[in-house]
């Protein structure tokens, strides 16, 4: 059986960031055969081509239910089966759920065969939340900055104040308020536009 | 208060009773801290029922059955002690294939029975000019979609796995897919099909009460063992779905519960296409045109709230029709013991189903009328089936 080389292995994911990470991680663990699906328009015709001995998808896509269909009988195909089937290794079920990432397995393949590529995804998964997690954010700590700065001017402005002494005004009022920074320079800007 | 509970949901109008049930405040009144945690796919609710992830669901009543048996997938017995829906679905197709059936059609164009003849004299002409065959969405293998659609082009003769191609879609790419001709025709739940009505780019052909009186749709799901250590959970939460349904069905509550479910949180669309669907009163055709029925969703009233085993073995009786499963009597019986009015009649209070009156639990157009203790002698009566033997 091919798969006893290197199984093929397909990831379905609209995120192409997600997918390179993902798949830049099987192919340094020595998993050649691997397809990005990006596109979720006919699916199904394209799974069926690829013929894959794993599918790997993410769980925000509303497509996982159009894999599903794999399972119906009376298909050319090899018969695929969930993930989940094997329910022995409750943990990284959990874990994979946990990561946002969802299995299909063609029967037959060895256990101990996938378990090292489940745990890679679910690392690489995780990995990706991280990092989207810190770009959302430097996004809002830019977006504070800006706030911040055009409330800085606002009261400069109308106070007479120099450049430290509005931070300052702004930094004493959101520890006494409880508030972050960004909320007071916020409100700042909304009176200011409400008083024009 | 309880500890938190997580129960999952689809952004469907037939998820009202439950999300109306938090929202209304009724299951804080029943002393239950409920997060209710919005999905994208049917297969994530019923994984995460299953593994424990979440504790109780808004689920498609033939998952709940399927994952009871064991079929397409893990086996977790699950029980449904409230029954979030009766009918609720309409079937919507493009106006060149509305055009189709109307040119072939023999009779009322809101007769089941005048619909499914045209439609397979609609194939034949396709097969014969040699034309693709046409395409029919629905939302999955194990949904009342699938078998609702199959039960009426089948009674046309259309052979729903030879004549036409069935294809599982997520409901949020239904109206696109229509739009963009990937498909000819789906079934689905509110609000997708007003919403396709609204583009202009779908005619409802039928709701699905015109198909079925009476069919369960979705129900509210937890896993047996679960249901088996929490039984004080189970009633407080099945009370709290209770008064909610029946808050829904006032129609001086409408317009609240319409905006309340509109939320982007929740179902996240207008409220007023919401409204249309509780109020059963739908846009069938880009033109304007009106249809009103009294049983296009039923949430409390007529006894919907309360989970019938007879509906249970319909949906059963589908599975095996279309070879899915194979018939025995131990896997009806398992199928029958998912919905549980006992479970129900214990929060509530109530002991006996209401009056189905001479429709029978099921009402189909076709068929012989549904008995649910000779599934197999009820399938033998219809011509096609992939019945395993």
């Amino acid at each position: 059986m091919s798969a006893e080389q290197s199984p093929k292995i397909v990831i379905v994911d609209e995120s192409p960031i997600r997918a390179a990470i993902l798949e830049e991680g099987l192919r340094e663990a020595g998993f050649t055969g691997v397809v990005h699906i990006r596109e979720m328009q006919s699916l199904l015709s394209r799974i069926y081509a690829l013929d894959p001995d794993i599918i790997l998808i993410d769980l925000e896509n509303p497509s996982r239910d159009v894999l599903e269909q794999m399972f119906q009988v009376s298909r050319a195909v090899r018969r695929p089966i969930a993930m989940f089937v094997d329910q022995s290794d409750a943990a990284s079920i959990q874990a994979s759920v946990d990561a946002g990432v969802s299995a299909y397995i063609v029967d037959g393949l060895k256990k101990e065969r996938i378990k090292p590529i489940l745990d890679l995804c679910v690392s690489r998964f995780n990995a990706f939340a991280k990092l989207q997690e810190e770009l959302e954010r430097t996004k809002s700590a830019l977006e504070d900055r800006k706030v911040i700065d055009r409330a800085k001017g606002i009261l400069m402005k109308l106070k007479g104040l120099t450049e430290d002494e509005a931070y300052v005004l702004l930094r004493s009022t959101a520890m006494r308020e409880k508030k972050k920074i960004g909320e007071i320079a916020q409100s700042i800007i909304t009176a200011s536009e409400m008083l024009k | 208060m309880t500890a938190p509970l997580y129960i999952g949901f689809i952004p469907l109008v037939d998820a009202s009773a439950l999300i109306i049930a938090v929202d209304k405040g009724f299951t804080a009144a029943e002393g239950l801290d409920v997060t209710l945690v919005r999905e994208v796919s049917w297969s994530n609710v019923r994984d995460k029922l299953n593994i424990g992830l979440f504790d109780a669901a808004h689920l498609l009543a033939p998952v709940a059955i399927a994952s009871s048996l064991g079929l397409g997938h893990v086996k977790v017995p699950i029980v449904a002690p409230f029954n979030l829906g009766i009918n609720g679905n309409a079937i919507t197709v493009s106006p060149p294939l509305l055009a189709d059936i109307q040119a072939e059609i023999e009779g009322d164009r809101y007769d089941p029975m005048a619909t499914a003849l045209a439609l397979s004299r609609v194939v034949a002409k396709r097969r014969k000019i040699g034309a693709e065959p046409l395409t029919f969405g629905m939302t999955f293998p194990f949904s009342t979609h699938n078998y609702q659609l199959r039960f009426w082009m089948a009674a046309g003769g259309v052979d729903p796995d030879e004549d036409v191609h069935l294809v599982v879609l997520p409901p949020p790419y239904m109206v696109d897919s229509l739009a963009n001709r990937q498909v000819d025709a789906f079934c689905v739940g509110a609000p997708w099909n007003s919403i396709a009505v609204d583009r202009g780019i779908g005619h409802i052909l039928h709701f699905v009460s015109d198909i079925l009186v009476r069919a369960a749709e979705k129900v509210l799901a937890i896993r047996q063992s679960w249901a088996e250590k929490n039984p004080e959970i189970v009633a407080a939460l099945t009370r709290a779905a209770f008064r909610a349904a029946e808050f829904i069905e006032q129609p001086e509550n409408r317009t609240e519960v319409a905006r309340m479910l509109a939320h982007p949180e929740r179902i996240g669309v207008d409220a007023e296409v919401i409204q249309r669907t509780l109020d059963g009163r739908l846009k069938i055709s880009p033109d304007g045109t009106i249809r009103e029925s009294g049983r296009y969703l039923l949430v409390a009233r007529e006894g919907a709230s309360r989970p019938d085993p007879v509906q249970a073995a319909w949906l059963y009786a589908q599975m095996a029709r279309w070879g899915q499963t194979s018939v025995s009597p131990q896997a009806l019986n398992t199928a029958k013991a998912v919905f549980r009015p006992d479970l129900y009649d214990a929060a509530l209070g109530t002991s006996r189903a209401a009056d189905l009156g001479s429709a029978g639990a099921i009402g189909a157009f076709a068929g012989p009328t549904f008995n649910p203790d000779d599934v197999a002698g009820y399938l033998a009566s219809f011509d096609l089936s992939r019945r395993v033997r």
